[in-house]
């Protein structure tokens, strides 16, 4: 049986009666945009994640890889839009193996909306899809419900309307592809700055005819500022109230060690901040 | 305590004997729903006192839902002042939860430490004013003002004082504490960093025979520095937390005001 | 026990239940504005080095209907200040009607001064805290622009809940998340106030009118500016019209989908 596992559904319908509170899913606030340009389209997100009035994760990824030349901007219950484009993603890649051509924007617009109106909008997912194929330059916007629009600059999320008001103000017919960067990232920044929801940095995704890129933190306004104080405590400040040490010789009769000849073998996927 | 439980049919075993005191079915009566009467405009205050000073700080962001009201909306204020910029004043309070009632109770607050003056010839001091103040609160019982207060100012002793409050004016002389929407981001910060909770001496015994760190008055500038990287991470992780940090310090010397910029995302 | 009148002849709670007192009503319940009817739209307002100007559209809605299309929401108050109302009409004129009185009193005192902004915004945010703190709320959120005590810049809001606060530039409504992010590119902090020309705010106000006419389905492209300075006093126009609309990307846009080439 393909599809969600409902089995706990009444056992959670039970509890929520009895006053259990839900589960609080990460939310991406948010603001994502979208903006057509001579020769090709651009989409941009801000970086932050929140779960309530918590900011999650204050560099997310909110620019979802679909296809080579189609990419989507996501907003609303973060690991819905995740999940949502992986799995179109994969669809779409089978279907452009099974006949043999280019996947189309359209076709990833259609699939999108067919997936969440099947799911009555209980899959949060709100999309900005653009991309360029066979056809030409795309750009849609996905409602969680199902619906979709076509437009030549669209927003989306909490900063939906801080970004809007600055498309509404400096979009021009044919701009160029420097040029709609710039408002794209300038819609971004009205959402940062004017909604809570929306923060940290600037993630743009230009797509032409050859090709994708994908500029991660193109703008960063919001540097983290230098501590007045050094947090660093001397060994043995917190109390060790008990102590097992597992020796190697223990630890290699269950796994198998491998031993690493230098920092070079370690793969660094994202470095922490942390204190001088 | 009889009439609490005879409006309450299930509880009422004895008939009720005043029409205003029946109890009143739920589906009979006419409820109607549309105006609550609060807000929360979001942002956080912190208090630190020392040997000779006390520190209040405050945001200045003002919010409503995932809007920004205004970036400098101050949440501190000086009380007992001589005209309305405060001059002469030597007592600090600030506010914060809903910002309208937290006006209210600030003009209050000053109109009676000024009156103190005036008929008594002489400053109010801060542990009457702090009772005051909590009289104050708990006189609106069943419709509260919708704020965390903080005082502060300096004792008879001239040492550093600083009372926290809840919405229904229970409270108590502390050394620190924080409060609004980043206070529980704050305050184990707080408790680490100016209580030394959780620290102990390196080398001082094993496990529980280990010394915990003893709690020393730390100086002005220290406590200063602790107040702006509170604020600074706060507003890292806190949406309501941000734009600018709002600082008075009390000393003998009177009331300083200080200013910081903060990230405004 | 039976011995209060008031428990006279009823069925014994014990035995019967306890009685429904909703029989025993003498009198409806007292009833408070509790949602707005006929509604205005936004206000907005920016400071700049020699005064303020503030706007509003002529629109009363009744829910989604256009019902009036030629109301002011720009009340002057004496040549100092001026008030801008979005929220419930009824309220407003109520408060046009306070206004009034409050002008008529002002006027007959010997004390010599008129009331400036910022005292105007003080009364304004005392009935307003009074009725909300009364559960009887005026539904209105008010901008009120003007001049100081010292004839400085002077703007601030107060809202149904008596909120209040004041920034270089204000927008209530629906303007407070479309307008507020243009106007603070124009000014962002009170220290830019002081580099910004007339001419350069009243050109911020009537873009945002019209990116709000464009995405604001309450509102109108009719509507009231006013300019407040020391030197020129309070200039209203009442009957504006938005200029400049560009609807030209509409000539572009063909259905949501999947659409045949035309």
């Amino acid at each position: 049986m393909p599809g969600f596992d409902f089995s706990n559904y009444n056992r959670n319908a039970a509890l929520h009666a009895q006053g259990v509170p839900l589960p609080k899913a990460t939310s991406t606030g948010t603001t994502i945009v979208g903006c057509i340009f001579d020769g090709g389209v651009v989409i941009a997100a801000d970086t932050r994640a929140t779960s309530g009035p918590i900011v999650a994760d204050k560099n997310c990824e909110k620019l979802h890889y679909i296809a080579p030349q189609i990419w989507c901007a996501g907003a609303g219950t973060a690991a819905d839009t995740e999940f949502t484009t992986a799995i179109i993603s994969s669809n779409l890649e089978l279907h452009a193996l099974s006949t043999g051509r280019k996947p189309r924007v359209v076709t990833c617009m259609t699939m999108l909306k067919q997936h969440l109106f099947r799911y009555q909008g209980h899959i949060g997912a709100y999309l900005v899809v653009a991309g360029v194929d066979p056809t030409g330059v795309g750009l849609y916007t996905v409602h969680a419900h199902g619906s979709t629009d076509k437009l030549p600059y669209v927003t989306m999320g909490s900063g939906s309307l801080a970004a809007m008001a600055v498309f509404e103000t400096q979009w021009k017919q044919k701009m160029t592809r420097e040029d709609a960067v710039k408002l794209a990232s300038d819609a971004i920044q009205a959402g940062i700055f004017n909604d809570l929801g929306s923060g940290s940095n600037v993630d743009v995704c230009v797509i032409t005819e050859e090709k994708a890129t994908l500029m991660r933190n193109y703008i960063t306004p919001n540097q983290r500022e230098v501590k007045q104080r050094g947090y660093k405590f001397k060994r043995g400040t917190t109390a060790v109230l008990n102590e097992k040490i597992i020796t190697r010789e223990e630890i290699s009769k269950y796994v198998t060690l491998h031993e690493l000849s230098s920092d070079d073998d370690v793969v660094v996927v994202e470095k922490m901040d942390i204190d001088a | 305590m009889a009439s609490l439980f005879s409006s309450n049919p299930t509880l009422a075993s004895n008939p009720s004997y005043l029409f205003s005191q029946a109890p009143h079915n739920l589906a009979a009566g006419n409820k109607e729903h549309g105006f609550y009467p609060y807000t929360d405009n979001g942002g956080s205050t912190l208090g630190i006192t020392g040997n000779d000073f006390a520190i209040i700080a405050g945001d200045t962001r003002s919010t409503s839902g995932y809007s920004i009201n205004t970036r400098y909306s101050p949440k501190v204020f000086r009380i007992g002042g001589d005209d309305e910029t405060g001059e002469g004043a030597h007592i600090i309070l600030s506010v914060v939860g809903y910002a309208a009632d937290g006006t209210a109770l600030k003009e209050r607050l000053n109109a009676i430490v000024k009156m103190y003056k005036y008929q008594h010839g002489k400053k109010m001091t801060v542990k009457a004013c702090a009772q005051r103040l909590a009289t104050i609160l708990y006189g609106k019982r069943f419709f509260p003002y919708y704020v965390t207060a903080i005082l502060g100012g300096l004792d008879e002793d001239g040492k550093g004082a600083l009372y926290s409050y809840d919405p229904v004016g229970s409270y108590e002389r502390e050394q620190c504490r924080a409060a609004g929407a980043a206070a529980s981001l704050i305050m184990p910060f707080l408790d680490n960093q100016v209580n030394f909770k959780n620290q102990y001496l390196p080398g001082t015994g094993v496990g529980h025979d280990l010394q915990a760190r003893q709690t020393e008055p730390l100086p002005l500038h220290e406590v200063e520095q602790l107040v702006r990287d509170a604020f600074t991470s706060a507003t890292e992780r806190h949406i309501e937390v941000g734009d600018g940090l709002q600082m008075f310090v009390v000393t003998k010397g009177g009331i300083e005001e200080k200013y910081f910029p903060l990230k405004r995302d | 026990m039976n011995h209060l009148p008031q428990a006279w002849g009823r069925p014994r709670d014990d035995v019967y239940g306890p009685y429904d007192a909703s029989y025993l009503q003498s009198r409806l319940p007292q009833t408070h504005t509790q949602s707005p009817i006929v509604t205005g739209t936004s206000v907005l307002a920016v400071k700049f080095k020699d005064g303020v100007v503030i706007a509003a559209d002529n629109l009363a809605s009744y829910g989604s209907l256009a019902r009036f299309t030629d109301v002011k929401r720009l009340r002057p108050f004496n040549s100092k200040s001026i008030v801008g109302i979005g929220g419930d009409v009824s309220d407003m004129q109520y408060l046009d009607r306070l206004l009034n009185s409050l002008d008529v009193t002002e006027n007959y005192s010997s004390t010599g001064h008129s009331l400036n902004a910022k005292n105007l915004h003080t009364y304004l945010s005392k009935v307003m805290y009074k009725r909300r703190s009364d559960i009887n709320p005026l539904w209105n959120q008010m901008l009120v622009a003007g001049l100081d005590g010292n004839d400085e810049p002077f703007l601030s809001s107060v809202d149904l809940l008596g909120t209040t606060f004041s920034s270089p530039t204000l927008a209530t409504g629906f303007g407070a998340h479309l307008a507020q992010p243009l106007l603070r590119k124009v000014a962002d902090d009170e220290s830019k106030v002081a580099d910004i020309t007339r001419e350069r705010a009243v050109e911020a106000v009537k873009e945002c009118m019209k990116v709000l006419f464009y995405r604001d389905a309450r509102s109108l492209d009719r509507y009231s500016i006013a300019v407040v300075t020391k030197e020129g006093g309070l200039e209203l126009k009442e009957d504006e019209q938005l200029e400049g609309q560009s609807w030209a990307f509409a000539e572009t846009i063909r259905g949501y989908g999947r659409t045949q080439e035309a």
